[in-house]
């Protein structure tokens, strides 16, 4: 997973680009049978080990996820974490520092 | 400092509020939502989160393309002036399942966020916010898309 922040004026934009193959559970093989689903379900973005933002994905969400958002009230030295969890149970947390 | 027994009465019992509210809170968001990405229609997906009928509103922008060549690959932003935003959801109106994902946001995050979201077909987006006080507003956009996203 890629983490790039990018902070002005104490606010702190996260830019995640997560390597997943997001597969919708509507495709079909050359056989014809449906590719069963495989998505990442939950993501988790923390502040200093605090949740401040949680999401819940479908399928619909682009192979290799890309996902932009902004924490307010940050500073120099503020711990970001981005986690995710797959419907296999599959999960990986990255950790980013606000520079 | 000497405790009066109402006094303390009444702290353990907004204590437990507190509580209740904080755990119940916390239920709700590790509840992945199975019956939502279930739901093939807007208003299936609607019923099976609990949710009534969204107004349109203008202080919902959205920024996506007007023409998407690829739809495996379309880049969604959504953002509000409104106050007390507590979750967005982002549907793919004419995609097999609607909803795409979920944002519950914490006073600590800005309203703006961007995705990117498969579309099946050329189709509305739509950006529903869900807010504090109970209100549904949502703002939609259309997205022509040349190649499919799901199927092929």
């Amino acid at each position: 997973m890629r983490i790039r922040l990018q902070t002005a004026a104490g606010i702190t934009t996260v830019k995640v680009l997560m390597s997943h193959e997001m597969e919708s559970g509507q495709r079909k093989d050359e056989s014809g049978k449906v590719v069963p689903i495989w998505n990442i379900q939950d993501v988790t973005a923390t502040l200093n080990g605090k949740v401040v933002m949680s999401a819940e994905w479908g399928g619909g969400v682009s192979k290799n996820p890309f996902l932009q958002f902004s924490v307010k009230g940050t500073k120099t030295g503020d711990k970001i974490t981005i986690s995710w969890r797959d419907n296999r149970g599959d999960s990986r947390t990255d950790e980013a520092v606000v520079g | 400092m000497q405790l009066k027994r109402r006094d303390a009465m009444k702290k353990s019992l907004a204590v437990a509020g507190f509580l209740a509210q904080y755990l119940g809170h916390l239920d709700e968001a590790n509840a992945y939502a199975q019956n939502a990405f279930n739901a093939s229609s807007i208003s299936e997906l609607y019923k099976s989160l609990g949710l009534g009928l969204p107004t349109q509103s203008a202080l919902i922008t959205l920024n996506t393309p007007e023409i998407a060549e690829n739809g495996a690959v379309v880049q969604v932003s959504a953002n509000t002036t409104l106050n007390g935003l507590k979750r967005w959801l982002f549907i793919v109106e004419k995609n097999p399942i609607p909803l795409v994902a979920i944002f519950n946001l914490s006073d600590d995050i800005s309203p703006a966020v961007t995705l990117r979201c498969k579309f099946a077909q050329t189709s509305e987006f739509l950006a529903l916010a869900h807010l504090n006080d109970g209100r549904l507003l949502y703002a939609s956009k259309e997205v022509k898309v040349t190649l499919g996203g799901c199927g092929g």
